[in-house]
């Protein structure tokens, strides 16, 4: 089998490349789903489609969806500049240890202040915990992929080091925290629902990213860094300050995820507050093409696809991986079709 | 009475890249013992051609014949194993490797490897073609030249019937050339089938027998070469109506450029400097080290307003380097470089370009951002200049771009990816950028390479109007005969030092020659 | 402060084994240009597989041959996307590893949410008796002759050309009718299963079990490890033991007084900090293969 370059793209060639990827990937998940004695129909029926189906299921996805917006476009962003950043999930983590460090240090602050403290105090913590890779590479040309990498598995040892010790919970002992000052509780975006103001955090930065990289100088310098390095320091762009910039900015983002996290959702800092969000940034970055409406739309998607998977779990006994599963699976399905679009398939030619 | 059989043969050869048809019912043949030039001006087809007998590119239609037989070569090793060796313009040499590791490479196998014999077999190669260099010296140690001879060497190394030089002098000094060709004769000699592809006329007349000439594609000559004249045969590769037309067409297919009247002619008339002109470009003492050496060597030189100055040299002498000064990305370890008196020596390139120095690096497609689209292209220097409140004015990028593409006939539209347009039009896109912002000195490094002659032309138009304009030219070239038709004095970089300066009259290509290999 | 150097020793070379065969896996993935990321998924599902099939048949033996199937599996899988489709090197290997990670653990919640098996016959040690050598036959042959062996192919075959040269030169190779094609799946295939055999070896013959965070970042730690010993065979073992011993000493300095008020999770990221400190200090400056992460396209 070989890819011959194409000459022009059909129309019809993107669009149908994510429809062939989307029924792949139902395809091979109905496999474990049948393993598991359901019913693939119905299993996709409630994956897909029953969350989006009520108010309360709507509700439900959005709010799964905000750390993914975060983490999401954190990684888009580090990943547009040329900066393999896979510590989104370190960052967060840091970014809750830093709102947790505020919440229960000054708790008794009133949510005017408090709310912009915890935020400020999550994206530090990201930011902070993105400075060594960042660091190392800029001054020492170390690869970042390694240094990002190994720094996850820290920040979770570091979390659950501080839950262990001195933030253990004062009155009943076991390993989450204090729960936060109430002026550090994210007050409810949509009332009567848990999507809390985080979700419109995460919108505004979703907002703002869109803005910079497509309507400014600063977004064509970034996308020509990560585009071609060399051509661009040539035109004058200083390419190793601005992918500086943007991996501290990356992880101020990815804090600010796991400060929503805490301050809208859990109230304290528990060793569970993040479920891979950092990972699952990834394939949301790269599903969504780098793109900030992208972005939004895969978050979206990936929350609507993990609602589903609890109900599924609940309802029909299928593990709730059946979700990562499909995750990873779709972002796998559709960068293998996205190569449709640039090449043609020939088989072997009958010479 | 029983013919030889021809050593190489193809039938109708066809190969699309996309749209673009680059080899079209190509058919041709090498007989035994004989040198046949493949002649065409860059864009031609050559490469692809060569790329497919050497089984890198497989065809769309047609057949290949070795020693008679239709061969399907889907590989390199099928290739080889019919007794094709090539000799690549870039050359394919692991850096990291010895000589002798490159040399044998291609009968490596999966087994233990017996050094001691694979030496031996080196040796008696490297003997065969006349090579002496240290079989166990690494690549990325060796010079220009020699990277070439192991090259030809390899191409050897396994018992090889028919030869294929893919523009082998282009890095060559004159007298490397003349051992060049002493070597193919040798080999000739023996039975050996040459292949010689180049754009060059001269050499082609000196050492072909026979030479086929493509144009766009297609084979549209095939004559024995003591039959037609260098004028016929520029004719066929570019077209009867283009040929004789003036100077810088006949410089382009590497046409001889006499000294004296042909010098006075109109479109490339070099003149000396205005006398109230003044220097904008001073290099001083510039000196620069890699790993201990110097690869630029206390280079000074002054180019003065309404001047176009020529540096000749071999490729490799710190041509690049001189540029990567100039231009800023990299900087000197000592020297100064100042235009229009403000020195510039440790500015970035920001600055640099502020200060009204532009520069066209040889790397054209390393100067663009390939996925990004011409309009964006054209202002990434100037965003500043095009943000309005913090936001980008597209409306007003939009019609720069337009402009430019109107001024300088970019084809092109303002929002094509500039991954998809021609050489030709990315220098021109290149050519337009730095110009549009009239640059005080404009730095050139090799302009015209591998454009055609449309391409050609316009650039050193545009570079004569730039010198009108009262602005100073440096060009970079490896191409004597431009250099001759463009500047108005030439400098020669060897091994990092600038070892002469002359004014053009005075600069003919065997002075040149001489300096550019150290003789002075 | 009294250190069993013995113990430490048993320890540590216990602890090497997963990365002297993950790692000399990815070396040989790495020097045809290719990051897989892939790796901690790849051990994930070796380490899955081999406990699975031990599990149903009762024969660790078995267990070994299936998992090194799933990495032969992966690494296809691997060599698909970044060979063949010549996708992004990053995304791929990520993605491979979620896909692999998230794979296992929902077979393993499906088969056996709640138990918690263990396998009645797992692969024992040799000479039980004695300290230091009171090692798992897969640590003999990780050092005595997985190591040499893999050295001795890249330094005196043609197969350690052939990777040299694909890793450096597309053209060169090509030319010398290297398929890149064909070595770079070959590596991935034959490094996926090390990497696999190296998970494996914690649940066939280390912990009898599987548990959901088994592998724990240690494919990263042989990423990093492959860098810090330039593609080299001995330099990455011996990095591999390097972080296989704070990773030991860490386990005996906790139960030492003085050190134990300093908090276990510290002692647990003193590994990782290491190997970030130790590619601060050698990571410097060095000639990735000219290949790295470039996708080979033909005409």
């Amino acid at each position: 089998m070989r890819l011959v370059l194409r000459d022009h793209e059909p129309r019809w060639v993107a669009p149908g490349a994510v429809a062939i990827a989307v029924l792949l990937t139902v395809a091979l998940t109905a496999i474990p789903i049948r393993l598991a004695g359901a019913n693939p129909p119905a299993a996709f029926q409630r994956y897909l489609v029953t969350p989006l189906t009520s108010t309360s299921g709507i509700y439900e996805v959005l709010l799964t969806a905000t750390p993914l917006l975060f983490t999401g476009i954190a990684v888009a962003l580090a990943f547009r500049v040329g900066y393999w950043n896979i510590g989104a999930e370190g960052q967060f983590l840091a970014g809750a240890i830093g709102t947790t460090a505020v919440g229960i240090g000054i708790p008794d602050l009133p949510a005017a202040v408090a709310l912009p403290l915890g935020f400020v105090a999550g994206a530090v913590g990201g930011l902070v915990w993105a400075t060594l890779p960042a660091w190392l590479k800029r001054h020492a040309g170390i690869d970042e992929v390694v240094t990002t990498l190994l720094l996850n598995p820290v920040a979770l040892l570091l979390v659950q080091g501080l839950l262990n010790g001195p933030w253990r919970n004062s009155s009943s002992g076991f390993t989450d925290s204090d729960r936060l000052g109430h002026g550090y509780d994210l007050p409810a975006l949509i009332p009567g629902t848990r999507v809390h103001w985080g979700f419109g955090v995460a919108l505004v930065v979703v907002a703002i990213t869109w803005v910079v990289l497509g309507s400014t100088a600063t977004g064509v310098r970034i996308k020509a860094a990560g585009q071609a390095p060399q051509a661009a320091s040539f035109s004058g762009i200083r390419v190793g300050m601005l992918r500086w910039r943007c991996a501290l900015v990356s992880g101020a983002i990815a804090g600010l995820g796991g400060s929503a996290q805490v301050m809208g959702v859990q109230h304290q800092l528990t060793a569970g507050i993040s479920n891979n969000y950092g990972y699952t940034g990834v394939i949301v970055a790269a599903l969504a093409g780098l793109s900030a409406i992208g972005v939004l739309l895969v978050a979206g998607l990936l929350g609507d696809i993990s609602v589903g998977a609890q109900n599924v779990s609940l309802v029909l006994q299928v593990p709730t991986q059946l979700g990562e599963i499909f995750g990873a699976l779709l972002l796998v399905m559709v960068l293998s079709m996205m190569t449709w679009r640039t090449y043609r398939v020939r088989w072997r030619s009958t010479r | 009475m029983s013919v030889s059989p021809l050593l190489l043969e193809l039938t109708g050869v066809t190969k699309r890249f996309g749209g673009l048809t680059a080899n079209d019912n190509v058919s041709m043949s090498v007989a035994p013992g004989e040198v046949v030039a493949m002649l065409g001006e860059n864009g031609a087809g050559k490469s692809t051609l060569m790329k497919i007998i050497y089984g890198l590119v497989r065809p769309d239609e047609g057949t290949i014949r070795v020693a008679g037989e239709i061969l399907d070569i889907s590989s390199p090793r099928d290739a080889m194993a019919a007794g094709i060796g090539m000799v690549t313009q870039e050359f394919s040499l692991v850096e990291t490797m010895t000589v002798t590791e490159n040399v044998a490479l291609s009968s490596v196998g999966f087994g233990r490897v017996n050094v001691r014999d694979v030496r031996r077999q080196v040796f008696a190669a490297m003997e065969r073609v006349g090579v002496s260099i240290e079989p166990e010296r690494l690549i990325s140690t060796l010079s220009i030249g020699e990277r070439q001879r192991v090259e030809i060497v390899k191409a050897l190394f396994h018992d090889c019937r028919v030869l294929i030089l893919d523009e082998p002098t282009a890095v060559l000094t004159p007298q490397d050339v003349g051992a060049l060709f002493a070597a193919i004769a040798r080999l000739r000699a023996t039975g050996l089938g040459v292949l010689f592809v180049s754009h060059k006329l001269r050499e082609v007349a000196e050492i072909s027998d026979r030479v086929v000439v493509l144009r766009r594609g297609k084979l549209v000559g095939d004559r024995v070469t003591a039959d037609i004249g260098p004028e016929a045969l520029a004719g066929l590769m570019m077209g009867t109506s283009e040929s004789n037309d003036s100077p810088t067409a006949a410089t382009a297919v590497g046409l001889p450029v006499t000294d004296g009247p042909v010098a006075a002619a109109p479109v490339a008339a070099p003149h000396a400097a205005e006398p109230a002109s003044q220097p904008v470009l001073v290099v001083s003492e510039v000196t620069l080290l890699r790993r201990g050496r110097a690869v630029l060597d206390r280079v000074s030189l002054t180019v003065h307003t309404g001047e176009i100055v020529g540096i000749a040299g071999i490729s490799g002498n710190g041509q690049t380097d001189l540029m990567d000064v100039l231009a800023g990305t990299t900087l000197p370890d000592s020297g100064t470089i100042e235009v229009d008196g403000a020195d510039l020596t440790r500015s970035d390139v920001a600055t640099r370009l502020r200060a009204g120095l532009g520069r066209l690096t040889e790397d054209r497609r390393g100067g663009v951002i390939p996925q990004m689209s011409v309009e964006y292209n054209l202002v990434i220097e100037d965003l500043a200049f095009f943000t309005r409140r913090g936001l980008l004015d597209k409306a007003a990028i939009r019609t720069h771009a337009e402009s430019m593409i109107e001024r300088f006939d970019i084809r092109a539209r303002p929002h094509d990816a500039m991954a998809t347009l021609s050489g030709g039009n990315v220098q021109k896109v290149l050519l337009a950028r730095a110009l549009a912002r009239g640059p005080r000195v404009l730095i050139v490094a090799q302009p015209t390479r591998g454009l055609d002659i449309g391409a050609y032309r316009y650039v050193h138009t545009q570079l004569q109007h730039l010198r009108s304009s009262g602005a100073g030219v440096l060009v970079i070239s490896e191409d004597l005969d431009e250099l001759h038709g463009l500047c108005d004095r030439i400098a020669v970089l060897f091994r990092g030092q600038v070892v002469g300066d002359l004014a053009t009259s005075a600069a003919t290509s065997e002075r040149l020659g001489i300096m550019m290999t150290g003789e002075v | 402060m009294s250190l069993n150097l013995l113990a430490l020793v048993t320890a540590m070379l216990t602890v090497a084994t997963p990365l002297v065969w993950a790692g000399i896996g990815e070396v040989i993935v790495e020097r045809t240009g290719i990051l897989n990321l892939g790796i901690e998924g790849t051990m994930y599902a070796g380490a899955f597989v081999g406990f699975l099939t031990a599990y149903r048949t009762g024969s660790p033996w078995l267990g070994l041959i299936a998992a090194i199937l799933s990495g032969v599996l992966a690494g296809l899988v691997m060599g698909f996307l970044t060979v063949t489709l010549g996708l992004n090197q990053h995304v791929s290997g990520l993605g491979l590893t979620l896909l692999l990670i998230a794979a296992s653990e929902f077979t393993f919640r499906l088969l056996y949410a709640g138990e918690r098996p263990i396998l009645e016959h797992k692969f024992n040690v040799f000479f039980p008796d004695v300290q230091v050598l009171d090692q798992h036959w897969l640590t003999y042959v990780a050092f005595l002759v997985l190591a040499p062996l893999a050295w001795w192919t890249m330094q005196f075959t043609g197969v350690g050309n052939r990777l040299h040269a694909v890793g450096e030169n597309f053209e060169a190779s090509e030319v010398a009718g290297i398929s890149v094609t064909r070595t770079r799946y070959a590596a991935l295939m034959v490094g996926g299963a090390l990497m696999a055999i190296g998970g494996a070896f914690l649940t066939l013959a280390v912990l009898g079990n599987f548990t959901l965070d088994i592998i724990n970042g240690r494919g990263w730690v042989c990423i990093a490890l492959v860098i810090f010993a330039r593609w080299r065979i001995w330099p990455a073992v011996f990095g591999a033991l390097i972080f296989a011993a704070t990773d030991a000493l860490q386990l005996q300095l906790a139960i030492t007084s003085t050190f134990s008020s300093i908090p276990r999770e510290l002692m647990l990221a003193l590994p990782y900090l290491a190997v970030i400190a130790a590619l601060a200090v050698w990571g410097r400056k060095v000639h990735y293969p000219s290949s790295y992460l470039k996708a080979y396209r033909r005409g």
